[in-house]
């Protein structure tokens, strides 16, 4: 049973990350693309089209932190310890601009500083956890009994940049969705280059994984297992041209933010497939590294009950919101 | 003394920690006093407690704000920086955390942006529906979170297994012996804490105009407030207090000043200067017999002394003891405070006195300063354990180089320390401004197809115009 509750949690941990991934990607990424936007008014827009729901989707993080730390608490430790200099910068970046949400809508003279610390925040947060996540992927070593993760390499910093483009093109789509007008026009121009840099990353990432990581090339290509894993990239290639199809100014409504959250369900899977089971990759797995039976247990009735129901209130909160943000909404 | 790492780490969390727990603090009491007053709004129709609560929730948002973003540093620090404790507790206590973030955290992030935002968008009941679920999400978070750190204090239903923490019993775990009065002392400081926030920014606008009804309102509620929290909060650290001495003697000894291995009876030691290297206190002022009064509700009950353990396993006395003495005279103020209140109100004569006024709108960070010094007192106290005669804080520290400790918490002295002006400066701006006119909040409200609450209130206002004294 302990083996299979910690397939469970590996399952939930994967969950949580993916939709962090996701919410916070959108939110992330409009501050990556406040610099191309014009005015103060669009601006507000964009703040007020976020400001709802930033606190919420950042909470997956924490989420993710947590179910690690409940479940596999000595992952946690070391993933946490070896990866000490690109967490803390990406603290730094979420820090400034969650402060910037709260500061920029009641300052007149700092708002420049405040429109910097979102834009800086963001980047600085979605460079660093690209950075982590090419970190993990690229796999560590055991020094003694320390694991030992490389954050700062060519490949680290080429998914850095990636993810940093992919968020912006989350954003892009969100705001394809919440907008209308000139907004609307740039948004889905923003968002058809930057399919394409998305899209010619993905495509980099994964030849360099095949090329320079023999776990990863052994899991891909070894027998039959090509095959199966052949709809991922298949996938990737129809969701992104029908996005950057669907973003051509005419579309105003969810059509491109599902696609383009489709482009990323299959890039995390992807990843995953070639990680799985490790979560010290590539020295620990899962099974190594999960809690005691007692902990996966206590912990199972909370996941089962209150994570549905965070999904249900979630999904409400969204759908009060529904629609394009209104101008005489003034907040509270 | 040496920078290392461990060290290093420590100071950090102490740092990263303190400036968090301002803000929950204060958002706990808020969140309560906005909940109350959008209820007595729906209930009675008055418009002042409809001003005092959109007055407030600006504030309360950016106080969250801050909250949010300085608590989800600390969700990684035991990682980042305490690997060690992470591997061996982390069995016991991420468990703790994960119920925190899944029946608070999720609660308080969802409900929040529909009471921040959806004043035009969902109906008053629905409204104020979201308004008490952020309270109790605050609530919930604040117990959770007090329940991990009391069980690092009084550990309880655990196994050792290979050096790792194993729970053998989730209540005991949970409900662990110190975990009831440490919710409650943390709870009641956090209603304190904005109730003299609350307080202080009424006075100051009733200095200023006497016919700024809404400030008077939360002035005489507040104050009626802490006439019950007050009393109540004394009675209940009374209650930590002897629970201290139970399961954590040298904290207890530490806080007093006692230095025999076992002192009876008891004197209370008003001040002194507590002597580390003679393991005695100098310029001593004390009460005799009031310690065992206090303590072991007896004339001459005994306890504990710091000697009755070695020097490395005794807390660095000073902070504890003089922490200790800071949030209790704090107490004191406040219960000083409230009881002017209640006799300047029988003489009518609460709005008018210049010297309460002023006094009162003085007392804004006295809640904080509170709250810190009593962390302060439970957190070095338990020094120099993680979990206390169980694990050694400086035995579970990362193995990171020193730099890099040195870099972040450099790092986080600058940003945090900007932050705190920034907040500050704005907090400042905000109260300032005082409560929305009526006609103000209703030409907010006062927009198209809007649903149940913006109706009510503009129909509201426009039937009684002047009921309840709009300014």
């Amino acid at each position: 049973m302990e083996q299979e509750l910690a397939l469970f949690y590996f399952l939930v941990l994967g969950f949580g990350v993916l939709m962090y991934v996701i919410l916070d990607g959108f939110d992330l990424g409009l501050g990556v693309l406040y610099p191309w936007l014009d005015d103060d008014s669009e601006r507000d827009t964009v703040m007020r089209s976020i400001s709802h729901v930033w606190d919420g989707n950042e909470t997956w993080l924490v989420f993710g932190g947590v179910v690690l730390f409940a479940a596999f608490p000595t992952a946690y430790a070391h993933l946490l310890s070896s990866l000490y200099v690109p967490l803390v910068l990406m603290l730094f970046g979420l820090i400034l601009r969650g402060v910037a949400f709260e500061y920029r809508f009641k300052s007149v003279r700092s708002r420049r500083l405040w429109d910097a610390a979102f834009f800086g925040g963001s980047t600085l947060a979605a460079m660093c956890q690209g950075m982590v996540l090419g970190a993990v992927v690229q796999g560590g070593d055991m020094v003694g009994e320390m694991f030992v993760l490389h954050w700062f390499t060519p490949f680290t910093i080429f998914t850095g940049l990636s993810v940093v483009a992919g968020y912006a093109l989350l954003g892009s789509c969100y705001l394809v969705l919440k907008t209308r007008g000139d907004l609307l026009m740039r948004a889905a121009r923003l968002g058809r280059r930057l399919v394409v840099v998305m899209m010619v990353s993905l495509v980099i990432v994964s030849l360099w994984m095949l090329y320079s990581n023999e776990w990863v090339r052994t899991r891909w290509l070894e027998g039959l297992n090509a095959l199966y894993l052949l709809p991922m990239p298949v996938l990737s290639a129809v969701f992104g041209f029908w996005l950057y199809r669907a973003l051509d100014g005419n579309e105003c409504g969810a059509r491109p933010f599902w696609l383009a959250v489709g482009l990323f369900v299959m890039g995390f899977v992807g990843l995953v497939a070639g990680l799985f089971p490790f979560l010290l990759p590539h020295q620990m797995t899962l099974w190594e590294l999960h809690a005691p039976e007692s902990s996966l247990w206590f912990t199972l009735p909370g996941v089962l009950i209150f994570l549905p129901l965070v999904l249900a209130y979630t999904l409400w909160g969204y759908r009060i919101f529904a629609g394009k943000v209104e101008d005489f909404e003034e907040g509270y | 003394m040496e920078l290392d790492a461990a060290i290093l780490s420590r100071m950090q969390f102490a740092f990263t920690v303190s400036f968090h727990i301002l803000f929950p603090s204060i958002t706990i009491g808020l969140a309560t006093a906005i909940a109350i007053w959008e209820g007595l709004w729906l209930k009675t129709r008055n418009p002042v407690y409809f001003q005092l609560a959109k007055f407030w929730i600006k504030p309360f948002a950016v106080t969250f704000g801050m909250g949010v973003v300085s608590g989800i540093v600390l969700s990684f620090e035991f990682g980042t920086n305490f690997s060690g404790f992470s591997e061996k507790v982390g069995p016991v206590l991420g468990p703790l955390l994960a119920y925190e973030v899944l029946t608070a955290f999720f609660l308080e992030a969802g409900f929040l942006g529909v009471m921040l935002f959806g004043w035009q968008r969902v109906s008053e009941r629905l409204h104020f529906f979201a308004t008490v679920i952020v309270m109790l999400g605050t609530w919930l978070s604040a117990f959770w979170i007090l329940s991990a750190n009391s069980w690092m204090q009084t550990p309880a239903g655990y196994e050792l297994v290979d050096g790792r923490f194993q729970a053998s019993d989730w209540w005991e775990v949970v409900f662990n012996p110190s975990m009831p009065h440490r919710v409650a002392h943390m709870l009641l400081a956090a209603m304190l804490t904005a109730s003299f926030i609350i307080i202080a920014v009424s006075a100051w606008h009733v200095l200023r105009d006497k016919t700024a009804l809404w400030a008077k309102k939360s002035l005489s509620m507040a104050l009626w407030g802490t006439l019950v929290l007050v009393p109540l909060q004394i009675f209940v650290g009374d209650g930590h207090g002897l629970n201290v001495k139970e399961y954590q003697p040298v904290k207890l000894a530490a806080i007093e000043g006692i230095w025999p291995e076992h002192e009876q009876p008891l004197p209370l030691v008003l001040f002194a200067w507590p002597n580390m290297e003679e393991e005695r206190n100098d310029y001593e002022v004390a009460v005799p017999h009031l310690g065992s009064l206090i303590l072991t509700h007896s004339l001459d009950g005994g306890a504990q002394g710091l000697k009755s353990v070695p020097p490395e396993d005794r807390p660095y006395v000073p902070i504890v003891f003089f922490s200790f003495r800071v949030m209790v005279g704090i107490g004191f103020l406040m219960l000083f405070v409230s009881l002017w209140a209640l006799w300047l109100r029988r003489k009518n004569r609460l709005y008018e006195n210049k010297p309460f006024l002023t006094v009162a709108r003085w007392m804004w960070p006295v809640g904080s300063i509170a709250t810190l010094a009593g962390w302060y007192v439970t957190e070095t106290g338990r020094q120099p354990w993680l979990v206390e005669g169980l694990v050694r804080t400086m035995e579970v520290a990362s193995p990171l180089p020193a730099e890099k400790v040195l870099w972040s918490l450099s790092t986080f002295v600058v940003l945090y320390g900007s932050l705190l002006l920034a907040y500050l400066y704005f907090m400042r701006k905000l109260l300032r401004k005082g409560a929305p006119s009526l006609e103000a909040l209703e030409s907010q409200l006062n927009a198209p197809d809007l649903p149940g609450y913006a109706k009510a209130l503009v129909k509201q206002v426009a039937d009684k115009p002047t009921e309840g004294g709009a300014r």
